[in-house]
């Protein structure tokens, strides 16, 4: 895009842009409104903003789906969205689009045994994925508090079946007084909305659960636009920009981890964190789907996920299932591993263990 | 060219002149679309949030009127099928007000998936070409070719008929080549959007209460329910209010569809509440959440039994020669709870609940909003006005009182 400009390429950048777009989208009235700032420094860019820069662009909102985009074009739309969000938030964004490793799948693993829940890998994520605050908070991940067997059974419900106590001596055909008291992992009886001073509870234990990266994933194959898509390191990833808001995958998902942006998100400028990548952290709009992304922003660079820094117990482990010296794949060497709701058979890459 | 124009014109000025019911029934509905006009801007600015939808029901009352939509739309074959299939003459000249119906009702039901859209401006995403459609994935991509494919035959079917008729060109028996195709492409689509649209809910595992082979079984006889209820509605209408005739033989063939219609949705129901609620399996708790509450939640218990309770009501009514035969009382009073029931039983027992347990044990009731109320019943008006509007211009065209000037005069009206 720069390659025409030798003089003062700042401005003939900008002018370049602005012609071209205004070529390609001539049916818009505001030709100011399209100019791409592509290469300009971090502090020209939080100077120039203005509140027509916090702006969607017409060239934002006719770009087409990020994957198929031409590099050419992809550049294009990370400068808008680097643009726009600084502008918007007043500090210097960077949209990322680094692809995803070769010959990696990633992978996580919970250890149940050591999880408190406390709920630090909620904030922690919130923070780090800029999730809406206040009112509209999103979470993309929940801890559901189980009660623990121990507290289930009770003599008083001995003599409680139905029907009365028969000639056989039993109560009932089928139903003793000990029944609808769940016992072990279940999420009969499990609340996700404890607001406990401390924890861990003794009567309870704890189950975090947030997108489980799906090998199969249901929610990919209900998207009518295919705005959410399986990654070639397993990652299952929305284009934020090509999301329709039908919400189907939210209705495929089986583990309750998608979550809507029903009104235009809040998240305080302050709060914002401006390392972003296109399909993880970077801000979302009003009426797109988002969910957890494994942290594209980081693991995609060879760092761990912001819920697994943020365990103080050590209950989180992430890597590449291909790689045999790799945490996850320790855990599933080592440990009795399993998959939550593996009768959907999505065949998750999120494991839970008992450590 | 001029006398497409003339068509146009004619059939509009008929169709908005009437007596002082019509226009009080018009003054009503432009009541709600005026409310509705500022409903929808506000929804359209601020989102959905300002709908009851959450994350445990992301369903709004939009989504649960589609599904009653293409009820209607599907049944309104059943007045096009027997006058092609059976050659019964009196229903095939009103083939057509089965077919306004059914590209009413498929607007209509577009029309609210519109309002269900998060990004309704970018739904150009799903034109291919411009955007991508995920075929043959996903079920939406199926519903949304079925509903267009469908709205084009009827438009097709209802311009073709209603102009040459007006021109005096149209003969029953020397229908255009392409256009006899067309009809039974038509009568065989109602069915199918049907069945498409029940499988986009059935088609996700974890609904549990949706993931049944029963459900399209299940919206089939409710659309043979609903549809024919509207139906004998509008036609005992137009015969009152209207020079149309329409005998009575046409009415009971639409009152015998809705009683086995009801007959077959008894046993639909009977089989999965027998199935899910005997062996009692965690599959059964969203079932038992609808009919006997959880922990206190039971806004829903009412509405499923109030609603089961109507319908086996009125099957059983229909099985009443008295009742049938009762054009001016019983049966509409039928037909309207009928109708309602079936359009009540969307969201309060079809879609709401299904949500709870949601796949982490939740129990959610749903709260629908005042906006959205207004929206919801926003896009009624609209669809009952072009209903009214569309099907009195066609009535002057099947009398006769509205035809081309030139045309020469029609021999004896046949029914
Ligand atoms: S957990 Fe849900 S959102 Fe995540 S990949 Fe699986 S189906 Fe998709
Ligand atoms: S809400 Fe967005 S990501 Fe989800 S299915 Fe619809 S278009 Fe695809």
């Amino acid at each position: 895009m720069s390659e025409e400009n030798n003089t003062n390429p700042e401005e003939s950048a900008d002018l370049d842009n602005s012609r071209r777009d205004f070529l390609r989208y001539v049916c818009t009235s505001s030709a100011a409104a399209l100019v791409v700032a592509s290469e300009s420094s971090a502090a020209a860019v939080v100077e120039e903003a203005n509140s027509a820069d916090a702006e969607v662009t017409v060239a934002e909102f006719f770009q087409g789906h990020f994957v198929l985009m031409s590099d050419e074009e992809k550049k294009q739309a990370i400068a808008r969205l680097e643009k726009r969000y600084s502008a918007q938030y007043g500090k210097k964004t960077t949209v990322s689009d680094v692809a995803a490793p070769d010959g990696v799948l990633f992978g996580y693993a919970l250890d149940m045994s050591k999880c408190i829940g406390c709920r630090r890998c909620v904030h922690a994520c919130a923070e780090e994925n800029n999730q809406s605050r206040g009112e509209s908070a999103i979470q993309w991940i929940q801890v559901m508090k189980i009660p623990k067997g121990n507290i289930s059974f009770s003599a008083e419900e001995l003599e409680k079946g139905y029907p009365e106590k028969s000639r056989f001596g039993d109560y009932g055909v089928q139903v003793g007084g000990n029944a609808y008291h769940p016992a072990g992992l279940t999420t009969e009886g499990a609340q996700s909305y404890y607001q406990d001073e401390a924890v861990p509870d003794k009567d309870f234990f704890y189950m975090p659960v947030q997108c489980q990266q799906c090998e199969k994933p249901p929610c990919v194959k209900a998207c009518p636009v295919r705005a959410t898509f399986r990654d070639h390191a397993g990652v299952v990833l929305i284009d934020y920009n090509w999301c329709i808001g039908c919400r189907m995958c939210q209705l495929a998902c089986p583990y309750h981890a998608r979550r809507f942006n029903w009104g235009e998100p809040n998240l305080p400028a302050e709060e914002m964190n401006p390392k972003t990548h296109y399909f993880g952290n970077r801000p979302r709009m009003k009426g797109v789907m988002e969910k957890c992304t494994f942290c594209v922003q980081r693991t995609r660079e060879g760092r761990n996920p912001a819920c697994l820094e943020a365990c103080p117990v050590g209950a989180r482990k992430f890597g590449n299932l291909l790689d045999p010296e790799s945490d996850v794949r320790k855990v599933l060497a080592t440990k009795r591993v399993f998959r939550f709701k593996e009768e959907f058979g999505t065949y998750p890459k999120f494991f839970y263990y008992i450590g | 060219m001029k006398k497409a124009w003339s068509f146009a014109r004619d059939i509009s000025l008929y169709a908005i002149k009437g007596g002082p019911f019509f226009y009080a029934w018009m003054l009503f509905l432009f009541f709600f679309i005026l409310v509705g006009l500022y409903t929808s801007y506000r929804q359209f600015s601020e989102g959905l949030i300002l709908t009851g939808a959450t994350d445990q029901i992301p369903l709004e009352m939009f989504f649960a009127n589609f599904v009653f939509t293409a009820h209607v739309a599907a049944a309104a074959v059943l007045v096009v099928a027997p006058g092609y299939f059976y050659h019964r003459k009196d229903i095939k000249e009103l083939a057509v007000i089965g077919e306004i119906i059914a590209m009413v009702f498929v607007a209509t039901g577009i029309t609210f998936i519109l309002y269900h859209m998060g990004r309704p401006d970018r739904l150009f995403h799903m034109i291919p070409g411009i955007g991508f459609l995920n075929f043959p994935n996903s079920m939406l991509v199926y519903d949304t070719i079925v509903l267009n494919v469908y709205l084009l035959l009827n438009l097709t079917g209802v311009v073709y008929i209603l102009y040459n008729k007006y021109v005096g060109t149209f003969d029953s028996k020397h229908l255009a080549r392409w256009f006899t195709p067309i009809v039974y492409l038509a009568i065989a689509w109602g069915p199918l959007i049907h069945i498409v649209t029940a499988f986009v809910l059935a088609s996700n595992a974890r609904m549990v209460p949706w993931a049944t082979a029963v459900l399209p079984f299940g919206f089939l006889s409710m659309a043979g329910a609903s549809g024919p209820a509207l139906i004998i509605l509008i036609f005992l209408l137009t015969r009152k209010y209207s020079k149309l005739q329409i005998n009575d033989s046409i009415i009971d063939l639409l009152t015998t569809i809705i009683a086995w219609s009801l007959g077959i949705l008894m046993l639909v129901f009977a089989a999965e509440i027998f199935s899910v609620l005997y062996s009692s399996t965690e599959h059964a708790a969203s079932l038992k959440y609808t009919m006997f509450g959880h922990n206190g939640l039971n806004k829903y218990v009412p509405w499923f039994w109030g609603d089961i309770g109507t319908l086996i009501g009125c099957f059983i009514a229909l099985l009443f020669p008295g009742v049938r035969r009762s054009y001016n009382f019983w049966l509409p009073i039928v037909c309207l709870l009928v109708f309602f029931g079936v359009l009540v039983e969307k969201p309060m027992v079809l879609v709401f609940p299904a949500f709870s347990p949601s796949p982490l044990g939740e129990y959610t009731e749903y709260h629908t909003t005042l906006i959205e109320f207004l929206n919801v019943l926003f896009i009624w008006a609209v669809a009952f006005l072009w209903l009214t509007l569309i099907i009195k211009g066609a009535i002057g065209i099947l009398t006769g009182e509205v035809r081309y000037r030139k045309s020469p005069p029609r021999k004896a009206v046949q029914h």
